[in-house]
């Protein structure tokens, strides 16, 4: 049975497209069909950071107003052979995606994959609702900082009302991805801790992605995380996360850098 | 620091951003200002042309393109139905690929 999972959080610039893609990757890597959807009609990025800019021939409107069909506009990654992206428009016509086009492409996505993962475009309007509107779950991107927790809570309330399973009395499953986190900071009570947020919130956590150099190399290598650095504290963040989102229990860590010999003797060379 | 890191191995990352984000944002600036893309007008006539000859299933076509800074690639892969009127003749399922340079 398909899983539709939207990945949304109202601000911008929290890690909606990066964290779409690590975990994208991520679930790939563990054997399961994954596609990538762009709902970011525009403003896309899910193409460059997944480093398939250059390939992207049709997209999701192409598709919607049956330009394409579905499997000439979904490109297959060079790297994991079960992940597919379905790239968003460039063009500015995001009234181009009707709701009705939305569904269709939606059911032919969950019969075609394993998991169907949304990337949201930010705000709160018509194209975070087409994203989040089919979701069976959600994950919602939150960094420790005042302004992205008050616009999660505020998608939270959007998640519980206007989505398919909301209007059909039907749970959607909610989750709290809490990234660019810094633990030191935290302690030093510079940031709002994880206790802070989740209080606030009132949603289960799914994971805790430190900040990292690893996610800026990432996005320039145009390679998720989880497959750039698999060894590296966020992709480890993001590969919990996805045992969590497929049943498994476990508990919550915020993982750190290991430093291999080699980072011990240049780090001492230069300190 | 860059200069231990490329010394040990690993590569900078920031000179492969500055390259990808060259040749994406050198095809966008050239569609984006009333310019036609060169790849996908020829994407498009190459289709028009196929279309008048023989019906193709949309299902049977696959679009692949590869944007480069000096050399773009457009392949297009059709699946010729049987052509009729010639019994027993060998369905071409050689795909017929046209490639452009940009």
């Amino acid at each position: 049975m398909a899983k539709v999972l939207v990945v949304t959080s109202g601000k911008g610039g929290v890690g909606k497209t990066t964290s779409t893609a690590a975990l994208g990757a991520a679930l790939a890597q563990t054997g399961k069909n994954v596609v990538v959807v762009d709902f970011d009609v525009g403003l896309r990025n899910l193409d460059l950071v997944m480093g398939a800019e250059r390939r992207v021939v049709f997209d999701l409107i192409n598709v919607v107003q049956g330009d394409a069909k579905l499997a000439q506009a979904l490109i297959r990654d060079k790297r994991v052979e079960t992940l597919s992206i379905l790239p968003a428009s460039q063009t500015r016509d995001k009234d181009a995606l009707t709701p009705e086009g939305v569904a269709r492409v939606m059911d032919e996505l969950r019969e075609k994959f394993d998991w169907v993962i949304c990337d949201s475009p930010a705000g709160i309007e018509r194209g975070a609702q087409l994203a989040m509107y089919h979701a069976d779950e959600a994950v919602v991107v939150t960094n420790p900082e005042v302004s992205s927790v008050r616009d999660s809570d505020r998608i939270i309330g959007m998640l519980d009302s206007t989505t398919e399973r909301a209007k059909k009395g039907e749970k959607i499953n909610k989750h709290l991805l809490l990234t660019r986190y810094d633990p030191a900071r935290a302690a030093r009570g510079e940031m709002l801790r994880t206790e802070d947020v989740l209080e606030i919130l009132s949603i289960p956590l799914l994971g805790i992605v430190p900040e990292s150099e690893e996610v800026l190399r990432a996005s320039n290598l145009g390679t998720p995380v989880t497959l750039s650095n698999p060894s590296s504290a966020p992709a480890r963040a993001y590969f919990e996360a996805v045992r969590r989102l497929e049943g498994e229990k476990l508990d919550i860590s915020v993982p750190s850098e290991r430093k291999g010999l080699f980072d011990w003797l240049f780090k001492r060379s230069v300190a | 620091m860059s200069f231990l890191a490329s010394l040990f191995g690993r590569k900078t990352s920031a000179p492969v951003a500055r390259d990808r984000l060259q040749i994406l944002l050198a095809h966008e600036r050239a569609t984006g200002e009333g310019q036609s893309d060169l790849l996908a007008k020829l994407h498009e006539e190459i289709l028009e042309v196929i279309k008048r000859h023989i019906s193709v299933d949309q299902d049977k076509v696959q679009v692949k393109m590869d944007r480069g800074a000096g050399v773009s690639m457009l392949e297009i892969d059709i699946e010729v139905p049987e052509l009729k009127g010639k019994p027993g003749a060998k369905p071409s399922l050689a795909p017929d690929t046209a490639a452009a340079a940009d």
